[in-house]
């Protein structure tokens, strides 16, 4: 296809789909099966690399913070691929450490593995740091901040629950795509108890350097939590409209007309 | 009725039919979730044996989900064709296992009515995955809409030219590039980032010009949820093929947001709209293993058998495409190649038993134990077991789903290996406008008019 060489380019350019890639036979050129083949190693990599609980709790506590490993019931990488309800309960040990620790607080903030520790390692110190200003002038009560093993983004709400605070913000490793090993999630739930629902949370997704960066995540953050302290609700009902705001520490906006939508 | 199978000094017992059938299926992880999987290898083993000696009369009897709280239940029951079973009703599904393997392509069309879909599951348990090649290659379901699906000897793609953002060049794009590889004849199918009806009715127009200004034989598809599609309809879009989710229980499909009684009203609607010269097959179903366990509907039944209700529920809209997406749903359900691989080969043999032109979205996410080489031997199977059709996404790779399919590369490397040709309509199109030579073959070099012909995206 040499020859339509420049149309081919013209095209890539409109999409991030792998097109024009070219063919040898009735397979693809060595280059783009090496690319796939180092993309997808990865965002393998991503998934099975663990976290590195040691290095994030001193990065947490550098910060200013207290902080505390947990431990969620599934044991091992592989068990917990299998089996997501046990990624969503907290180790029996763990729950009696987080009530002896209990607030009440208004918000805990709950580091989490998922399925990139890559993503973890990469992007939450920096949220956490930008959002810490947030905090001190919105003069919220924070938790202990709480680095998850093996953990689903329900294991929040009984960590939450566990230290009585008012809301949990999960910053966890989302599923990684074949070009974004390294893609942060943070799920905002009030009222955290075991037995919520997904469309009970509000979601800031993609918080990486090439998508979302720390510094407008953490403004995300800090916009649907005022919002959700004051009208003591997330999820459906509450949308995320902190691209509309100019400045942080925004009033919390009226109640949409909408109704929810179950997820 | 409790059944029971002795073992040396062991007796296994499996309290009901749905107990026995989940503990005689192949391990998977998503019956583990469930907690419905056979808890080792030799109670696995035993209700093999016992499960090939129970009367297919008897599963028809005993339905796993009953009648009054099902109505994918009724609809199986009701719809049964008591002539087509009287050919198989004496036999045990062991028995049936060995009619199979040497019955003729007419006695397998002929007998597909009385198959219920707990029949087919029953005996894919006890078959092995050359039984489920061999078996499933025999069966012959052709359907029609701009062309015709599922003619011995070919295998169709869906071109799948999906976009993050629906960005219509984008999109036209990944088009033409799924043409120029020679991909297209099952549908060209999008499935939309947004769900507004304007959003879809921009695609639905969009495909229509690209099917028109190259006068294609083919059809398109947004892959929209049903009520989408029909308020499209009602608004005089271009709707060729109505797609919907679907599965095996009526309580997961109300978590899909369907029922029954809404697919036969967007039928109706897509039929009374006669878009397809060639025939009138008009729905597109998908399905796949453990969407009725992630959403608290599976009634304890395994996940593989409720897949094959979903076949019943298509069954009866006459669809022109049916796909299981069968890596798709993560390794919770299906955890590495090998369960994988099962899984779809179970799939497209219950389907064709059933009559329905099954296809197969071979793929798999990034936590599962599953690579390219995986999907490879998947693929080569399934073209070996006469698949209907399979997936065509731009070097595999979904940039809108996330997760990885075929690609169109691997659709030449199937025709290139095992000698399978497309659609003859699009087949014949292909060699009109001089893309592929006499043998079907792609020229070098002769996607130029196609590229050039595209005035969207000029320079």
């Amino acid at each position: 296809m040499s020859d339509n060489g420049p149309i081919w380019a013209r095209l890539a350019g409109l999409t991030p789909a792998r097109i024009g890639l070219g063919r040898a036979g009735s397979g693809m050129p060595t280059r783009e099966v090496l690319r796939f083949g180092l993309d997808h190693a990865q965002a393998r990599d991503a998934v099975h690399t663990p976290l590195d609980a040691d290095e994030l709790l001193g990065k947490i506590t550098d910060l200013g913070f207290t902080a505390l490993p947990v431990a969620s019931q599934a044991p091992d990488r592989a068990t917990y691929l299998r089996r997501p309800d046990l990624g969503r309960r907290l180790a029996a040990e763990d729950y009696a450490v987080l009530k002896d620790r209990a607030g009440p607080f208004d918000l805990a903030i709950v580091i989490a593995d998922g399925l990139s520790a890559r993503a973890v390692h990469e992007n939450a110190v920096p949220v956490l740091a930008a959002f810490k200003p947030y905090a001190e002038t919105a003069g919220w009560a924070l938790s202990p901040v709480v680095v998850a093993r093996q953990a689903r983004v329900a294991l929040g709400d009984a960590i939450g629950g566990a230290l009585d605070a008012r809301a949990v913000a999960v910053l966890i490793g989302e599923r990684p795509g074949l070009s974004s090993p390294d893609s942060l999630g943070i799920y905002l739930t009030f009222g955290p108890r075991v037995g919520r629902s997904d469309a009970e949370r509000n979601c800031i997704s993609n918080v990486r350097a090439a998508g979302l960066t720390p510094d407008r995540a953490a403004f995300k953050l800090n916009w649907l939590l005022g919002c959700a302290l004051h009208l003591g609700l997330t999820g459906v009902t509450l949308k995320d409209e902190s691209d509309r705001v100019a400045i942080a520490g925004c009033e919390a906006p009226p109640l949409p007309e909408r109704p929810g939508t179950p997820a | 009725m409790a059944y029971r199978h002795v073992v040396g000094p062991r007796t296994h017992a499996f309290a009901d039919l749905a107990a026995l059938m989940a503990k005689a299926t192949p391990i998977r992880s998503g019956d583990r979730l469930a907690g419905v999987a056979a808890e080792s290898a030799e109670e696995n083993a035993a209700a093999r044996w016992c499960l090939a000696e129970v009367p297919l009369a008897e599963i028809l009897a005993r339905p796993l989900i009953p009648y009054e709280r099902d109505d994918v239940t009724r609809l199986i029951l009701d719809t049964h064709d008591a002539g087509a079973f009287a050919e198989i009703r004496h036999l045990t599904v062991g028995d049936f296992r060995e009619v199979l393997l040497t019955a003729s392509s007419e006695t397998l069309a002929r007998i597909a009515p009385g198959i219920t879909p707990e029949i087919a599951a029953a005996v894919s348990k006890i078959m092995r995955n050359q039984d489920l090649i061999s078996v499933a290659r025999k069966c012959r379901v052709v359907t029609r809409f701009r062309n015709t699906i599922g003619l011995p000897g070919t295998l169709a793609v869906r071109l799948q030219p999906n976009h993050p953002t629906d960005d219509p060049k984008g999109i036209t794009a990944a088009i033409l590039d799924g043409l120029a590889l020679g991909c297209g004849d099952a549908v060209i199918g999008i499935n939309p980032a947004s769900d507004s009806v304007q959003a879809i009715g921009d695609l639905l127009q969009l495909l229509d010009a690209v099917i028109r200004r190259h006068a294609i034989p083919t059809q398109a598809c947004v892959l929209t949820h049903v009520t989408t599609t029909l308020a499209a309809m009602e608004q005089g879009l271009p709707v060729d093929l109505v797609f919907q989710s679907i599965a095996g229980t009526e309580k997961a499909n109300a978590s899909f947001g369907v029922t029954l009684s809404l697919l036969k009203e967007a039928h109706e609607a897509a039929l009374a709209l006669k878009r397809g010269p060639r025939g009138d097959n008009c729905m597109y179903f998908e399905t796949g293993q453990g969407s009725a366990l992630s959403a608290d509907a599976h009634h304890g039944i395994d996940q593989q058998t409720l897949e094959a209700r979903a076949y019943a529920v298509a069954r009866v809209f006459r669809p022109l495409l049916v796909n299981t997406v069968v890596g798709f749903i993560g390794p919770e359900y299906l955890y590495d190649g090998k369960e994988i691989i099962r899984a779809g080969l179970e799939d497209h043999f219950c389907g064709k038993l059933m009559g329905v032109p099954l296809g197969v979205d071979v793929c798999y996410t990034n936590h599962a134990e599953a690579d390219q080489d995986d999907m490879d031997t998947l693929l080569t199977l399934l073209g070996a077991a006469g698949c209907t059709y399979i997936m065509g996404v731009p070097g595999a790779d979904d940039v809108m789903l996330n997760y990885q399919s075929t690609s169109f590369h691997d659709s030449l490397y199937l025709r290139e290996v095992l000698g399978l040709k497309r659609a003859p309509e699009f087949e014949m199109w292909l060699q009109e406008i001089g893309l592929t030579d006499g043998a079907g073959a792609l020229i070098q070099g002769a996607e130029t008019p196609l590229l050039t012909a595209a005035p969207d995206l000029a320079a």
